[in-house]
Formats: structure tokens, sequence, C-alpha cells
């Protein structure tokens, strides 16, 4: 690991002790931050008796929908757009500022369209991916080097396997950029909806445990959702790095 | 993005923006007044909205939360991001840090935000500042880190003081980059004044919001939200055009 | 040629306009595995008053870095660098200017600020300033463009402009990094067409780092030829032109000889480069 790893662990580590060690010595009021060891204890202790099972199989595989479908619909879409440039540019204004548009405030009425289900909280994180997908797609597409496409016409490619072969490989650094962003909107949409507005999952649990005051069950409930959302990025991380270092983008 | 004579795309926005309306009032015809109220009637509700005296106290408990809000994000963010920038070891310590709390849905914190500052205005100011700055800080870093060396040995050769290379060079080289943050960072920070508004509040759009909700009023949900959406476009329509001038001036042939 | 006759005849130490003795310039390892890099020197080098100097060296020979080094933008490893005769430790002097091959003009400031650019933050009246922009500007062919970025420039205009920001501050001592690398062939002629000029009316030393031999030889009095990394004088000729002169030259028989003994001197090395680099 480089330097700056280590620090980075060392500072970390050293804020989870500071604090541990703030909530024992009494400085932080216990009925406000619990200290991090009793978050891990209830996390545990939640896990082992098998009470918060239901509510993280509701949200992962709710963010999982929300994020493949924004994955896909965002790359099919951003093709679409990519391929019309008058579209594109009246869209562009749109694009820019869309995500200034809380979208949640629709929730009632995507009940009313597709009833009392998940599917309008899966359409909130879609709505929240997919146009970073969208945005990541085209700028991939306007990178694609003018030579691979004057090397895919000399080798009288057609129109899809041009698409396959030269673009798509091409602009892979930046869809994955799409795609980092795209889980990171599906978990923010998913799990705001279920705060604010619905009776399940995640989201309305730690919403839930704070009307009641439990905070360990709250602490233990965000202890989960950071760990894991910060796993599923280090691993993407990881992938990404991997593929950069191979195309010479970064050493 | 040029080429195209400006009554054409100014047309095909006209056009674009239309099509929508025309979609949503589609929309509504299908799915029923109690459902989804159409475009006339939601510009009426909202003409009525923007006339009351309640209103008004909620649009300005939530801009005071929003204004508060943007100034702690925009100038903590720019202070953070620019210490990171010129001093490359924290900046590699601190980046990742940055974008793992942007990936994180910041809702599940609020809580943490209401125990420690209490229901009301500090509340909402401190979540909304704590969307904004992270997006502000991780755009000015970078804008601060890819600096073109040259200009700084420019600085450099025509022996300015620091402050002078500070004011002359370092921040004009990084200011677009440092306004796309702060466009970015103004909708998220929009966002979370909102959600915090929404949770555990009396007061502001959000409550409005979040209050029509549970009463099943549709039409004021659209209104709001609409109301909403042109002011957040028009924001952010504003920061873009000088967004994209700057850009534009710097791009080299 | 041995480092004694590098020294140039009848130039004494005391006399030199800015000398370099000794200087070495080692680069610390990346990591502690790798050897450190042994870039530069040692070199001794003494540009007389208004002497139009040149360096050349196959790529990664240390150029750069002499130059780096004589303007103050980084210290030597070991040895004395002097200008005017007091010593340049690692900070720029007063009355050295310096033009990058990169374009380092502003893209936030027009043509004309861009060229006022040294002399306000040096605090000179807005009335000098003016005369010396505009001089400076007309000198350089850019007046016509003075409200215009450099955006809207081709990249020999913006190099100008860079020129002219280093020229309005009267420097005595330029320092050119390959400032026409970019540029293609018959643009670099005339731009070196108008860098003799340049030289001439202002009676400034120059010293110009290239790598391209037929450049050097059009433009120098003096050309120091450098080895392979770490790099050394290796030989150094004196063109004889008269101080009025310019790009017509190419087509003297003495031009071509004097490219032809860069090029001796040279090709060894460049093969040493190529093969190192691989």
């Amino acid at each position: 690991m480089t330097r700056a790893g280590w620090i980075r662990v060392a500072l970390v580590a050293g804020a989870v002790a500071a604090l541990e060690l703030a909530t024992r010595a009494g400085w932080i009021d216990p009925h406000t931050i619990i200290p991090p060891s009793a978050m891990a204890a209830a996390l545990a202790g939640l896990v082992v008796s098998g009470a918060i099972l239901p509510d993280i199989a509701k949200t992962l595989s709710n963010v999982a929908a929300a994020f493949v479908l924004s994955v896909a619909g965002g790359f099919l879409l951003g093709l679409v757009i990519h391929a019309a440039p008058r579209l594109r540019r009246a869209l562009d204004p749109l694009l820019a500022t869309y995500y200034a548009v809380p979208f949640f405030v629709f929730y009632p009425l995507l009940i009313v369209v597709f009833g009392m289900s998940d599917l309008p909280i899966i359409v909130i994180g879609f709505l929240f991916g997919v146009v970073a997908m969208i945005i990541a797609t085209l700028n991939g597409l306007d990178r694609v080097p003018r030579v691979a496409l004057k090397v895919a016409r000399l080798a009288r490619m057609d129109a899809v396997s041009t698409a396959l072969v030269i673009k798509f490989p091409a602009a892979t650094p930046y869809l994955f950029t799409g795609i980092k962003l795209a889980v990171a909107y599906s978990f923010i949409g998913v799990i705001a909806s279920e705060f604010i507005l619905s009776g399940a999952g995640l989201g309305y649990a730690i919403a839930y445990a704070y009307n009641n005051f439990d905070n360990p069950r709250m602490y233990a409930l965000m202890l989960f959702i950071l760990v894991s959302v910060t796993a599923v990025n280090m691993v993407l991380h990881t992938l990404e790095q991997r593929m950069l270092r191979r195309r010479g983008l970064v050493r | 993005m040029t080429g195209a004579p400006a009554w054409q795309r100014y047309g095909d926005s006209v056009a674009l923006l239309a099509g929508l309306v025309l979609l949503w009032w589609l929309l509504a015809l299908w799915a029923g007044e109690e459902a989804l109220t159409g475009p006339a009637e939601t510009l009426a509700r909202a003409r009525e909205l923007a006339g009351s005296r309640r209103f008004h106290a909620h649009v300005a408990e939530s801009l005071a939360a929003l204004g508060y809000a943007l100034l702690l994000a925009a100038l903590g963010g720019l202070a953070l991001g620019t210490w990171l920038g010129v001093r490359p070891l924290a900046g590699q310590v601190a980046e990742p840090i940055l974008v793992a709390l942007y990936a994180l849905p910041k809702i599940t914190l609020y809580p943490v935000i209401l125990l420690i500052f209490g229901l009301g205005l500090p509340a909402k100011v401190a979540f909304g500042a704590i969307h904004g700055v992270i997006p502000v800080t991780i755009f000015t870093l970078n804008a601060v880190r890819t600096i073109r060396p040259v200009y700084l040995k420019v600085a450099r050769t025509l022996r300015l003081t620091p402050w002078q290379a500070f004011r002359t060079v370092w921040l004009p080289a990084a200011l677009p980059e440092i306004v796309s943050g702060q466009r970015v960072g103004f909708a998220l920070t929009l966002l979370g004044v909102l959600i915090g508004e929404m949770f555990a509040s009396q007061r502001g759009i959000g409550f409005v919001i979040i209050n029509a909700i549970g009463l099943n009023d549709v039409p004021t949900i659209m209104a709001a939200a609409f109301l909403l959406a042109v002011f957040a476009a028009t924001v952010s329509a504003i920061l873009l055009k000088i967004d994209r001038a700057l850009h534009r001036r710097t791009a080299r042939a | 040629m041995t480092l004694a006759a590098v020294a140039g005849p009848g130039l004494r130490a005391g006399e030199a306009h800015a000398a370099l003795r000794g200087v070495t310039r080692i680069f610390p390892p990346a990591d502690r595995r790798q050897a450190p890099v042994h870039a530069l020197g040692p070199v001794d080098l003494d540009l007389a008053h208004g002497e139009f100097l040149a360096v050349v060296g196959p790529s990664g020979c240390g150029k750069s870095t002499l130059l780096e080094i004589l303007a103050g933008l980084s210290a030597p490893t070991g040895g004395t660098v002097t200008f005017e005769g007091a010593a340049v430790q690692g900070s720029p002097p007063d009355g050295v200017g310096v033009v990058f091959q990169e374009d380092a003009s502003f893209p936030w400031l027009t043509v004309w600020d861009n060229v006022a650019f040294g002399l306000r933050r040096a605090g000179v009246d807005a009335a000098e300033t003016a005369r010396r922009v505009d001089h400076a500007l007309g000198f350089m062919g850019l007046t016509g463009f003075a409200r215009a970025y450099p955006a809207q420039l081709s990249g020999g205009m913006r190099q100008r402009v860079c020129i002219a920001r280093t020229l309005v501050l009267e420097p005595r001592l330029i320092l050119l990094d390959e400032p026409f690398g970019a540029l293609d062939q018959q643009t670099r002629l005339l731009m070196g067409d108008e860098l003799l000029r340049l030289w001439r009316d202002t009676g400034a030393t120059i010293l110009l780092i290239t790598h391209a031999l037929d450049e050097a030889a059009m433009l120098s009095d003096r050309i120091g030829v450098m080895s392979a990394r770490p790099g050394r004088f290796i030989d150094m000729v004196a063109t004889g032109w008269p101080r009025e002169r310019d790009s017509t030259i190419v087509a003297d028989a003495a031009f071509g000889e004097v490219t032809a003994r860069l090029w001796s001197s040279l090709r060894a090395e460049s093969l040493k480069a190529l093969g190192g680099e691989r």
C-alpha cells in the first residue's frame, strides 16, 4: 500500500478510536452518539437474531434493480441521444440541471401509477441513477478516437460490430465513471425514499428506530449501510484501477 | 456545442419542453385527476400558492436554510479543496475518503444531525451543508491539483509574491472547475435542505410537500414540486451559463 | 575540444554575464528500489554579455534541467550558479526572463492583459505599462489581436504572446526552452528571425535550448553540444556569424558546415539516448 494509503487507514482508525474514547469518557452524551464498539455489537446482535435480514434483503434487492435498470437504460439512451445531435443539443440544458430537481416528491404519483409495491422506490432509484449513466455514455462516445473509427471503416465493419468492438471498449473508462455514480445514486434514491416515504427497508428501519429512541438499533443500521456502501465502492474502485492501469491511464 | 443556428437550437429546446408538457398532460388524462394533476390545474394551484401568505413563510424558511447552507458549503469546500489541492499528500489521503462520503446515502446520518443540533433551522442548514460541501471540495481539489505546472513556473520567474500568485494565477486557472463544483454543490445542498424539511420538521417547502403527501393533496404536491423544479432549474441554468462561458474561454484550439 | 576552450577565448570568469561552475543535478529515486538519476553535469558554462548561445543535445540529456537551474527554478545538487556576479540559489533573480516550450499564455486573460501581466504585478504605473505593452505587441505583430483571448489564436501566435510577456519586463538575460518546438518548420524560421531582431534591439543575452540543429546553427554565436545523460558539454561550436543576420543564412555554405559538425558530435550520443530509452 502507498504511504497515503497507510495514513488514510491510520486517520480513519484514529477517528473511530477518538469517538470510542469520547463516548466512553462521557464527553459526548450517550443519548447523542453511542461508542463505535457498541454499534458493532448491536449490529452483530441484529444480524444473529435475523431481525433485520428482511429489511436488508428488501433494500439491497431494490438497489440492485434500480442499478441494473439505470446502467442498461442509461447506456441505451446515451447511444440514441449520441446518434441524434439535434436532440442532444435540445436535451443538454435539461440533463445539466436534472440533479437540481428532487424527484422523490413524485413518490405518491408513482404509487398511483405503479401501485403499492417496491416498484415506485425502484423507479426513484432509477431516476436518480439513469442520467449520470447517460452523461457518462455521451462523454465516452465523444472520446472514441476518430482514427479508431477510420480503422473500423477501412475494415468494412458494420454499425453493430463497430459499436461492440470499437466504440464500447474505447468508451469503457467513462462508462465506468457512470457505473460508479449509478451505484451511489441508486443507494441514495432507494434509501432516501424508504427513509421519508415508505414503510419498509433499511431507510425506514433507521427512521423508525430514531422515532422510538432506539439508539443502538439506529446506529447499528447506519453502520451496516456505511460499511456495505463503502465495500461496494472499494470493489468498483479496484476494478476500475485495474482496467485503467491496463490501458496505461494510471500508473 | 456550435454549428447549428441559434433559432434552431432554441426552437429544438422549446419543442422538447412542449413535448414533455404534452406527455404530462396525456399522463394526467390517463391516470385521472385524483392521481396526477394536469399542467393547467398545476399552474393554477401554483399561482394560488404563490399568492398565499402562509406559503411565503415556508418559502422564507427554506430560502434562509438554503442560503446559510450554501454559504457554508461553498466557502468551506473552497477552503478545504484549495488546501488539499496544494498539499499533494493531504490530497491523496483525503480524496478517496471524500469520494466514499459522496457516494454514501447521507440521509442515514440525518438522525445524528438531529440529535446533535435538535429540531429546527440549524439541523437543516447542517444537513444541506454536508451534502454540498463534499462535491465542492472534490471539484476544487482537482481544479487546484491539475493547474498546468508551467503557469506556476511563470509565476515564479515573474517573482510574484505568494498572495499575488494565488490571486492572479492559481485562482483564475482553477476557476472554471471551481464553478462546476459550485453548480453540483448547489443542487445537492438544495436536496439536503429539502430532505431535512421532509423529516421531523414543521416548516419549509419540504414540509409543505410531505404534509400534502400525508393528506393526499395531489394538486399541492404537484404545484410545490413544479415551483421547486422551476427555481432549481433557473439557478442551475444561470450557473451552467457561467460555467460554460468560463470553460469555453479556457478551451484550447 | 577541452572544457577550457569551452569557456570561450578571452573571457575571464569575472566578465561573464551568467556562469555555471561544476553544476550537477541528481534526482532522488521515486522509490527505494531504484537508483538515483544522475541527470546533469558536472557542467561549466560562461555566457558573455549580449551573447546568443544555443544548447543542443539528445532527448533526456538534461538541457531543460540546465535551463531551470540557471533560471533559479530548481537548485543544483552541486556546483554554483551566478548571474551578474550574484549567486542564484533556487529562486529566480531579477532581470531574467524565461519562455517555455509549453504554451504558457493565460487563457483567462486577453492578449493585452497577458502581456501586461508581469508589469502590473511589478507595480509599473499604468501609462508606462500601456506604452511598453503596445510597443511589444507591435514588435511581435500582435497589435490587431490585443483584445483576443489566447484560445482564439494559433499556437505560433500564443508563443509570441508569451515572448512579448517576457520581453516587456526588459530582461537582461532571456532563457528559451525549446520555444518553437510545437510549431511547424516555416513558422519556426520566421519566429527565429523575430528572435534575432529582438536580440539585436534589446542587447540582451540569450540562452536557447533546442533539439533542432538547424535552428541552433542559424541563430547562435556559439552552440554547446551536450552528451546523453548525464548531460555534459562535449563540443562548443563558434559560428562566427555577423550580428546582422537572418534566416536566409541557411543558404550559406558555412551553415552546412556548422550543422554537419553538430551532427557528427551528436550522432553517437543520440544513438546512446535512443538505446537507453528502449
